[in-house]
């Protein structure tokens, strides 16, 4: 009876151990804060893509958990020790996020680093991120702003502008972008009049406008956000005739923008990470599926940021971060076998067979450099009040 | 030619501006102004009951435009102004049933006063965002006719190659504002409770011995300045936009309007809104298209000749307060010394 005893308590605590050997991935997003209205489709992204792997039953190193934890999108310390709690309470082995590129930056410093975990954000887009120390653990879905700053100079100097006016939002996303642009406009050979910051929360834009107005140039580029400062500089700009057309950066993009201003922006233009591919389509149907926006921003992003963490991961076959982070770049990249949203299972499958894939997922992942998207972007003019597509770069 | 298109540059970016948060900042250094000489302490809560009493404004707002009510091409708040004013004046008078009216009955110190308005102040926001609807949004809530006069029809009208602009928020703005300064000065000079009030400000003990009820006194000072408070705060969210948080940071202007004015003189109040709002346009203002159209062409200049930049509008205020304080702390119109 004691031999049965002691061996049914040994039984429970090996299958308590193989229990701790699960799988568990913190969620990190700005749940609350200036990013509120889409992280809610983010973080349902992301555990779509945990359901689907749950789902297959390939994946060889046990269940799949998902915690989330709130980024605020703008206090650092606030995010840190939301990130500090999934890693030492909940024992998280990787991290999805964060959102915003400042918490992003102070969760890879204070603690992905110290404690040796993985973090893959959906979108972080600060330049800064592409040269910050990293021992290797921190990689984005998400494009740097860098590449956006090209883009934006490529669009401008094919619709022959030679000379525009910036405003940016005041933090790391705003002054990173407005600055590639800058220098990426300055080699077409195009002229920045003035790079002024503007401040979100304000009532009041007509000061910031009359130097831009002062400054001159053919359009103002306008890189904030949608709901913020951003708009209220546009606002500003069509009521005292200082601007008429506008350049719209990713955060510009939303409906309230056309909503709340309404017919004096046609004409105006922009471009926001996107691709035609079969994976945005099938990561929309699959997401409609699972009652949530497919469409929304950086959705996408977030789906396959969690399904690189899961695939590097099995590619590797352990969950020890050191082991498996150096295997997020081949699973994400050619060669291999491409793999679309709905497929992870099939992709574990692969994996399992010693066969090597090429994750293409929701956004068309390439992953260059430091670790991050090479980033594909849809441009879209502004016609009758609707966003029509005009191409993609 | 040049000389027209420079003016009127002028006047679309610096002067309309100017002179529409003038009036704002005007109206809400009265409310400051009026507790300051009759209560006799500086009401940190005023930015936020600003914020209460449009967001209450915006609430009547919706519900007259849900019931098809509109007021041609004038703002629909305009007629729910009065029912707002109501509401603040309401919850202004019960602050002070259950707050102040303690500290003046112990006879406490201005300072412990301005600390206890301070607690209001927190108060008072987190009721504002309470309010169904407002929370932390941009509400944006003027209808009717944008513009008495856009840029386009202004450059077809005058043949000049700058436009003028001239929103009906900023006109509204002023009209509104004058009245309520005409109808203070008449209260306050012309009525019996207005005398009143002045002698309480003047000498209190004077003023209780001639059988003055300081009771009535006081409610009479917090209903004007509710309605002080909610008509700045409404004109102020009609030309720009409401945002619960954004009144606290007019609370720096507008005490600086009313201290650079005199505190406790409503003249002052209004005249040291003006310099106020103005001083923080012109200094942050980047002056090159005015001057480009306004000197000869060798002349003309390279730089934004811009004093400060935006970011420092704030800062305007703040060294105007400090300027005024160091060297005349009564302010222009001498009022009581801080």
């Amino acid at each position: 009876m004691k031999k049965f005893l002691l061996a049914s308590t040994a039984t429970f605590a090996l299958a308590g151990g193989a229990l701790a050997q699960d799988v568990k991935i913190g969620i990190i997003l700005g749940f609350t804060g200036p990013l509120e209205s889409i992280t809610p489709a983010m973080g349902a992204g992301a555990e779509l893509a945990i359901a689907e792997v749950n789902a297959s039953g390939n994946f060889a190193l046990g269940a799949v958990t998902a915690v989330r934890g709130d980024s605020t999108c703008v206090d650092a310390a606030a995010a840190v020790a939301a990130a500090e709690r999934l890693v030492t309470s909940e024992k998280v082995d990787a991290i999805m996020g964060a959102d915003c590129s400042g918490v992003t930056g102070a969760i890879l410093q204070n603690v992905a680093r110290p404690n040796g975990i993985v973090m893959i954000s959906p979108s972080a887009t600060s330049p800064a991120l592409s040269t910050a120390e990293d021992d290797g653990l921190f990689f984005r879905t998400a494009p740097s702003d860098a590449r956006q700053g090209e883009v934006m100079a490529d669009i401008l100097a094919e619709k022959g502008i030679g000379s525009v006016a910036v405003t940016y939002t005041n933090n790391d996303y705003g002054k990173g972008l407005s600055d590639s642009f800058a220098a990426a406009f300055a080699a077409r050979g195009g002229k920045v009049t003035i790079n002024a910051p503007h401040e979100d929360g304000k009532a009041d834009y007509s000061a910031e406008v009359g130097a831009l107005a002062s400054a001159g140039g053919e359009m103002l580029v306008v890189a904030g956000y949608v709901d913020q400062g951003g708009k209220g500089v546009i606002q500003a700009s069509i009521d005292s005739g200082a601007f008429e057309t506008f350049y719209l950066v990713d955060g510009m993009y939303g409906d309230s923008l056309i909503q709340s201003i309404g017919a004096e922006l046609d004409g105006s233009f922009g471009a926001v990470p996107g691709t035609d591919s079969d994976g945005a389509t099938r990561f929309q149907e699959l997401a409609s599926a699972a009652g949530f926006d497919g469409t929304s921003a950086f959705a996408p992003e977030s789906y396959d940021a969690a399904a690189l963490i899961l695939l590097a991961m099995a590619s590797a076959g352990t969950s020890k971060a050191t082991d498996w982070a150096g295997k997020v770049m081949e699973v994400a990249n050619a060669p291999g076998e491409l793999i679309l949203p709905g497929e992870l299972g099939k992709a574990l499958e692969l994996i399992a067979q010693g066969v090597d894939i090429d994750y293409v997922g929701a956004s068309a992942v390439e992953l260059i450099g430091p670790g991050e998207s090479a980033g594909s972007y849809r441009q879209y003019e502004i016609r009758n009040g609707s966003f029509e597509t005009v191409g993609f770069r | 030619m040049d000389f027209l298109n420079g003016l009127v540059t002028f006047l679309n970016f610096v002067f309309i501006p100017g002179a529409a948060y003038g009036a704002q900042l005007a109206l809400g250094a009265l409310g400051v102004t009026l507790v300051y000489g009759i209560l006799r302490f500086s009401n940190f809560a005023h930015g936020d009951t600003m914020a209460f009493g449009t967001a209450a404004t915006i609430l009547v707002t919706w519900g007259l435009t849900g019931l098809g009510v509109s007021f041609g091409s004038l703002p629909t708040a305009l007629l729910a102004l009065p029912a707002g004013i109501a509401i603040t004046a309401a919850l202004v008078l019960a602050t002070d049933r259950m707050v102040y009216r303690f500290y003046r009955r112990v006879k406490a110190a201005p300072v412990v006063l301005v600390m206890v308005s301070m607690g209001v102040m927190f108060v008072m926001n987190a009721l504002t965002r309470f309010f169904p609807g407002i929370g932390v949004n941009d509400i944006n809530f003027a209808d009717g006719g944008r513009f008495i006069i856009g840029v386009r029809e202004f450059r077809e009208m005058t043949g000049l190659q700058e436009g003028l602009a001239i929103r009906t928020t900023q006109a509204i703005t002023l009209v509104v504002a004058a009245v309520a300064v005409a109808l203070l000065f008449w209260f306050l000079n012309r009525t019996r409770t207005g005398k009143s009030m002045r002698a309480f400000s003047d000498n209190e003990d004077l003023a209780l011995l001639s059988g003055i009820n300081p009771e009535r006194v006081v409610a009479v000072t917090w209903i004007l300045v509710a309605a002080l408070a909610t008509t700045a705060g409404v004109l102020y969210g009609l030309d720009k936009s409401f945002k619960a948080f954004t009144y606290f940071q007019l609370l720096l202007p507008i005490f600086a309007s009313a201290v650079v004015g005199g505190l406790g003189n409503p003249l002052g109040a209004i005249a040291g809104g003006f310099v106020i709002a103005f001083s923080e346009v012109t200094v942050t203002y980047a002056w090159k298209r005015v001057l480009t159209w306004w000197l000869p062409e060798r002349w003309a200049p390279d730089s934004l000749v811009q004093l400060l930049g935006t970011d420092y509008k704030f800062a305007v205020s703040f060294a105007i307060l400090v300027i005024v304080l160091l060297f005349r702390p009564t302010g222009i119109f001498r009022g009581k010394s801080l």
